[in-house]
């Protein structure tokens, strides 16, 4: 065995290469837990399918909530993927805070990964997590009948926007994580802003019947433009996708900013 | 050639309470080095300085030639850190864990595979290394870490009370494969611990630390003979200290933990 120090040390990537590794590493490290845990992949989906399947089925049949000439369960399905990428993403302050307790924040903040580039690896996969539960809600969804696209590019485009909607999502839960430090607090208010959240958004309703002050609202919530694209993308609904795209972006950029800048709180 | 580790005038404070007063080291190429002193004495800040976990405040820490301020990547690529805490991902199989910090330390992917499984063999955890971390007793935990730590051949390997809450037959596990493979490897091993023994044994050189200063520095067998014959390194702490090594009251560990739970 050579000695060290290795050669190859000073050669490593830099910059946007070093990124899009540790992206991929965090994403690969994703899969490999929910290869060994997929138990998480069955019980998640519960919530979804009920959302599908009860609330769906029964606001349907009632027509209580005016979507033009779409069936409320086909409307309702792009909101419910994007919910169940919300109630994913929302949590992972709580992974963050419980890898500080364990000690292996610490030993990822000692390898050569920027911040940023932790904190944007940690997003990402949010994001795969996110596909995972999309799949299963796409799948219930043709199942009870909506009518969805099955263009593979639309698909991928749907790939790309639940990774976006839960990268930022994450983001946001990891900038309260170092905010409030402790567990228990990001429990409660991840409970506390992922309903509001959901409900100021054209997940369930569109915004055109929303009273005006929760029309602003929604129109700041990054998950409309999430749910808006997903329309789109799904159902041929018209949005602006280069806006909707546009938001998600910016968001997430945001999102690493401001969970990058107070990771190091949460390592102290 | 420049130090291992070369700290001089190095302060730290957390709020009011000081953690480290004027601290000066060096530790050259290849030793072992150890930091020795009870909770509280400054150890845990000091590593937590020189692995750029904490902003320097006050002077000057180099590795290997390296400003911890400037070039902490640089920095970065050169270590090896086991922490306090057993630390691993009990959702990923050993081999996993280890692999994830060969991609983390950008070890090329041509060696990866290699490098993975010398380091799991170098610990002796080849055979369970596909198996959930999550089942893995203390002692295998610790060498499983010891194995995400040298999957980058690095240079310098920080051990930080590495043999905490292990069983006597894990400790002795532990601390040989260290010895193996500092002798293979040639790296510098800077260790912090509260067991004299493991010290006297395992370290080239000392530093006792007490109240955030080091109180004094040689190799075991120097301090030993300051103090006469016969003396032993328990000895020779509370003849700097006044105090007892095992003494465990207060200190920054418990700093730290009221700022966690504040």
């Amino acid at each position: 065995m050579s000695a060290p120090p290795a050669a190859w040390a000073d050669t490593a990537p830099r910059g946007a290469v070093l990124l899009t590794s540790r992206i991929a590493t965090f994403c690969l490290v994703e899969l490999q837990r929910m290869r060994h845990d997929r138990s998480e992949l069955v019980t998640r989906a519960i919530q979804p399918i009920l959302w599908l399947v009860i609330f769906g089925k029964t606001f349907s049949r009632i027509k209580a909530i005016p979507t033009g000439q779409v069936p409320y369960l086909d409307y309702l399905a792009p909101g419910v993927i994007a919910q169940s990428a919300l109630f994913i993403a929302i949590f992972y302050g709580i992974q963050i805070i419980w890898e500080r307790d364990a000690g292996v924040l610490t030993k990822l903040l000692v390898t050569p990964t920027p911040r940023v580039a932790l904190v944007a690896g940690k997003a990402f996969a949010a994001g795969i997590r996110a596909v995972t539960q999309a799949v299963v809600v796409l799948v219930v969804a043709a199942l009870l009948g909506v009518g969805l696209t099955w263009n593979p590019l639309r698909l991928l485009a749907v790939v790309v926007v639940v990774v976006l909607g839960a990268a930022f999502f994450s983001c946001l839960s990891v900038t309260i994580a170092g905010v409030v430090l402790k567990r228990d607090r990001l429990m409660g208010i991840g409970q506390a802003v992922t309903m509001p959240l959901f409900f100021a958004s054209n997940a369930l309703y569109p915004v055109s019947i929303m009273p005006g002050w929760l029309r602003v609202i929604s129109h700041a919530n990054p998950l409309t433009y999430e749910v808006s694209a997903l329309r789109a993308l799904l159902l041929g609904l018209p949005t602006n996708l280069w806006l909707d795209f546009g938001v998600l972006t910016g968001s997430v950029v945001v999102g690493i900013c401001a969970a990058s800048a107070l990771l190091g709180r949460l390592s102290r | 050639m420049p130090d291992a580790i070369a700290m001089s005038g190095v302060s730290y404070h957390f709020g009011e309470q000081v953690a480290l007063s004027d601290v000066d080291l060096r530790v050259g190429e290849g030793e072992c080095f150890g930091l020795l002193g009870p909770n509280g004495a400054g150890k845990t800040t000091a590593i937590r300085l020189l692995n750029t976990l904490l902003p320097l405040q006050d002077g000057d820490i180099q590795l290997f030639g390296l400003d911890v301020r400037r070039q902490a990547m640089a920095v970065r690529r050169r270590l090896g850190y086991v922490p306090q805490q057993l630390s691993i991902e009990g959702a990923l199989t050993g081999r996993e864990n280890v692999a994830w910090f060969a991609r983390l330390f950008d070890v090329p992917r041509r060696d990866r595979r290699g490098r993975v499984d010398e380091v799991l063999e170098m610990v002796d955890l080849s055979d369970a290394a596909d198996r959930l971390a999550a089942t893995y007793s203390g002692g295998m935990v610790r060498r499983l870490e010891l194995a995400q730590a040298l999957v980058n051949r690095p240079a310098l390997l920080v051990l930080d009370e590495p043999t905490v809450g292990l069983d006597p037959r894990a400790r002795d596990s532990v601390w040989a494969r260290v010895q193996d493979m500092q002798q293979q490897y040639g790296m510098t091993v800077l260790l912090t611990t509260h067991y004299m023994e493991e010290a006297d044994e395992l370290c080239d050189r000392i530093a006792l630390m007490h109240r955030g200063t080091v109180r004094a520095a040689g190799t075991p067998q120097e301090l030993k003979d300051g103090l006469g014959a016969g003396s032993s390194l328990e000895g020779v702490f509370r003849h700097y200290t006044g105090d007892s090594l095992t003494d465990t009251k207060g200190g920054l560990r418990d700093v730290r933990a009221t700022r966690r739970l504040g």
